[in-house]
């Protein structure tokens, strides 16, 4: 009997009223307040990349390695998982399986092209010569994108686990509410890069050597 | 309907016991974990308050050695990193967990494994900033951890290696505590039960989350970046690169100045519970309370730079800075006022928790005071770094938060445990509290508008310190026997059992509507929320005329939602049905713990933590609130 208290918890539905103060659930209303946290950590780290700009003593600099067009296409592939987001969740509301399983894979593929062209770009950058220890901007550089990449991969972990529960059954049009969550944590996910890609590569791309620093030459040059 | 479900295979059982150890260990009861909170700060409390007696010991003679100047900076720093984040702000939590799902007629928190994996990462992170006092390396770098001097470059060693990680696993604690009590009070109120009917400690418990849950990412930021500056030779604090202390010190007072009302919200919140109760008159200006409370939270995030008016900021953000700084004064100032028109022309009854009350009201307007004079950038360049701010700050944290701490620890004691604290000896513990205390901070003033530097591990005797200095530490040995007392209390208490009953002092809010010590459940229907103060109008009818009438608003019935809702045929009746315990959340912050500590001691442990906190997560999500097999709940 308590089996079937479980599954009437289980079907509520998405336009559901819930049963507490504010008529949210508990469980949406937790991941709002966590986002607003999770403002906080990223506004700081950005914050302090701002904070460097233009103050690295040795190069390479923005303007040696950072690569726009490139980025823009990973940028793309992100925001496309967003769209495909939505669909899968539009489609596992509505109870079809074949198209919940497709939205929710492409979801996950997209971000991990995303994380695949991040990894491309930090393995050329050492290459190139910056790691976090060369100077202030590689150092502020990686742990920002690296923090974001680690919250693309969490996402990406999650829809993979939502996927499984999805062919074993355990999610489905009435539990809806798991897919939301993790959609909303995914599209913060992506507007924290709109904003990494507008301040790290948009404006502080052709950034040079600050007043008094050295040119940078080239690892191998 | 046909579900399936996946479980990870188990490797100990679910935990069912209701005594014993493992009732303790996999609880997810509010009520238990606010006990746990309680015990272990109190063993925290006793930790640092051994630090400051050493201070104390080390600083009551000219040129004293007793202590030398290394050992001297890792007292300093213990003492203030242990108050701040391992007394003060969880003994704050152990009120939270006890009284919020009470106070608003709740059965629990709305996450209750998430309350208990707070209060597990809570306790590891204590050890894993304690750890160096094993090794000999504590941290020495003082509790705000100023880089360049906390990096590698200038404090090599592991010291703030432990200081950097621990804090950080604290902080996901609180983190995870106020995103729980965020959703706990907007979602779980009882039928009725609008905001502005919730009792003061509530609304400040509200506030303190929101701070905590916004402010706590910022010095995470921080302590990420001097952790992998310590670890993995980053450049965000290396001046040899151009790292810049000036943002050390803007991210952790941007962080530091929200934690101080962090720490003394949820006190004014305790007061403003202790006195119309024993006022026997409603709160004086319930609103302006509340509105003052949100006041200060939001003016808490403009005031930061006053922590660093003589780093040479120039003259127009100082400008700013003082500004807000002393208009922050102006809500505080109102909630003074409103305690002390609640006691005017009230029946006033002094019994400790009252005295401590009114003691916090006292004590907390001197450190106010102090603070303002500080608040001006030109008087502060005169104050910075002496001993004048130290007496600013423990009168503020001492002389506020901790009166009102143990205010609240003698209201509420009889509601946690069913037996009442002896009063007479409370009121020796609350006078020697107070002397010492005064004792001890008092002269601080003098002695730093006299120049006496912090942080300095000693002084010389033509300085004409010595008789000052002399009468604090004999004030901290006056607060220790205080301390003392409290315990000789519980225990002389225990003993005699005075039982409470359900409501000893004629009090106002919802949790003395239950037996002392509540039930599992807490409460066996939920109550239907007409007015502010309802209990108190139950009792006190006619005294409700000048109250507004009732709007009801967010009913509810059951207020779970982790648990199925809805009476199902197995609940014995009750209608009452609570989420079994889980050993997950321990698994989880176990996880944590190691693999963060992995990162000082080798890879190897970081991979035994990721299992350990992946088999948690996975566990955790896998695992239904309650089992489904039939008569396994609670």
């Amino acid at each position: 009997m308590a089996h079937q208290a479980i599954t009437e918890y289980h079907a509520e539905v998405h336009d559901t009223t819930y049963n507490t103060s504010t008529g949210l659930s508990n469980r949406k209303l937790l991941m709002w307040a966590f986002l607003a946290s999770d403002v906080m950590f990223f506004g700081t780290f950005i914050a302090t990349y701002l904070v460097y700009r233009n103050r690295s003593l040795v190069g390479p600099y923005p303007e040696n390695v950072l690569d726009i067009p490139i980025t823009t296409v990973s940028t793309f592939v992100l925001l496309m998982s967003s769209l495909s987001m939505v669909l899968a969740l539009h489609y596992v509301r509505d109870g079809a399986k074949i198209s919940g399983r497709f939205w929710i894979f492409v979801t996950a593929a997209l971000g991990i092209v995303f994380i695949g062209f991040q990894v491309v770009e930090f393995y050329t950058f050492v290459n190139e010569g910056l790691t976090p220890v060369t100077n202030l901007f590689g150092t502020t550089f990686f742990i920002l994108t690296g923090f974001h990449g680690a919250h693309v991969t969490i996402g990406i972990l999650w829809l993979l686990f939502l996927l499984f529960g999805h062919f074993k059954g355990t999610l489905r049009s009435d539990n809806s509410l798991d897919l939301e969550i993790a959609g909303l944590y995914w599209h913060f996910v992506d507007i924290v890069w709109i904003v990494i890609f507008t301040v790290v590569y948009l404006v502080t791309a052709n950034d040079g050597a600050p007043p008094g620093a050295p040119p940078f030459i080239g690892p191998h040059g | 309907m046909t579900t399936t479900t996946l479980t990870l295979p188990r490797i100990f059982k679910r935990p069912k016991s209701e005594t014993g150890i493992w009732s303790w260990i996999g609880t997810v009861d509010h009520k238990r974990i606010g006990t746990m909170y309680g015990i272990i700060s109190f063993f925290w409390l006793l930790v640092g308050g051994f630090e400051a007696l050493m201070i104390r010991a080390q600083l009551a003679q000219a040129d004293s050695e007793l202590v030398s100047a290394e050992t001297y900076n890792q007292l300093f720093t213990m003492h203030g990193t242990t108050m701040v984040f391992l007394v003060v702000m969880p003994l704050s939590a152990a009120f939270f967990n006890w009284l919020i799902p009470l106070q608003i007629g709740a059965r629990d928190v709305a996450f209750p494994r998430m309350n208990s994996l707070s209060l597990w990462l809570f306790l590891f992170g204590g050890l894993v900033v304690n750890a160096g006092w094993l090794t000999g390396e504590a941290p020495n770098g003082g509790w705000f951890g100023y880089a360049p001097n906390s990096g590698i470059a200038f404090n090599p060693g592991h010291g703030m290696t432990y200081w950097a990680l621990g804090l950080s696993i604290l902080g996901i604690a609180s983190i995870a505590a106020g995103l729980n009590f965020i959703v706990t009070i907007f979602n779980m109120r009882a039928p009725g039960m609008s905001l502005f009917k919730m009792p003061v400690f509530t609304w400040m418990t509200l506030i303190t989350s929101i701070l905590l849950v916004l402010a706590i990412p910022v010095i995470g930021v921080a302590l990420i970046q001097i952790g992998t500056d310590r670890l993995y030779d980053t450049n965000f604090y290396n001046s040899l690169k151009g790292g810049d202390p000036v943002l050390w010190q803007h991210m952790f007072w941007l962080f530091g100045h929200p934690e101080v009302y962090i720490l003394i919200l949820p006190a004014m919140g305790i007061v403003s519970e202790v006195l119309p109760t024993f006022a026997r008159k409603p709160l004086f200006g319930y609103d302006f309370v509340i509105f003052s409370g949100i006041g200060i939270a939001f003016m808490g995030w403009f005031v930061w730079s006053h922590h660093m008016f003589t780093v040479g900021l120039g003259p127009a953000a100082n400008s700013a800075f003082a500004i807000s700084t002393m208009a922050i004064a102006i809500p505080t100032g109102v909630k003074i006022l409103n305690w002390m028109a609640t006691l005017v022309r009230g029946s006033i009854k002094l019994n400790v928790a009252m005295l401590f009350s009114i003691s916090f009201i006292a004590m907390f307007t001197i450190g106010g005071l102090s603070g303002v004079m500080h608040a001006s950038a030109p008087t502060d360049a005169q104050q910075q770094d002496t001993y004048f701010v130290v007496a600013h700050f423990h009168y503020v944290l001492f002389g506020g938060a901790m009166m009102a701490i143990f205010s609240g620890t003698y209201f509420w004691w009889p509601k946690m445990t069913g037996w009442m604290l002896n009063e007479r000896i409370g009121m020796v513990m609350w006078f020697t509290i107070l002397l010492g205390f005064n004792m001890q901070f008092a002269p601080m003033h003098w002695l730093g508008m006299d120049g006496m530097p912090r942080r300095i591990f000693t002084y010389s005797s033509d300085q004409g310190w010595e008789s000052l200095n002399a009468i604090a530490s004999a004030g901290g040995l006056v607060i220790a026997i205080g301390i003392l007392l409290f315990i000789f209390n519980v225990f002389y208490s225990r003993k005699k059992r005075v039982m409470a009953g359900n409501d000893p002092w004629d009090a106002r809010t919802l949790e003395w509507s239950i037996p002392s010590p509540p039930p599992h459940y807490n409460f066996e229907t939920i109550p239907q929320v007409q007015h502010r103060d309802d209990f108190w109008y139950q009792k006190y009818p006619e005294l409700l005329e000048h109250e507004e009438g009732h709007a009801p608003s967010g009913a509810q019935e059951d207020l779970h939602l982790e648990a199925p809702s809805g009476g199902s045929d197995d609940d014995h009746g009750h209608g009452i049905h609570l989420p079994d315990m889980s050993y997950y959340p321990l698994l989880v912050s176990l996880g944590v713990t190691l693999g963060l500590a992995g990162l000082m001691a080798g890879l190897w442990l970081t991979v035994i933590g990721a299992v350990i906190g992946l088999w948690g997560v996975f566990g955790w999500s896998l695992e239904p609130v309650n089992d489904p097999t039939p008569g396994a709940d609670h």
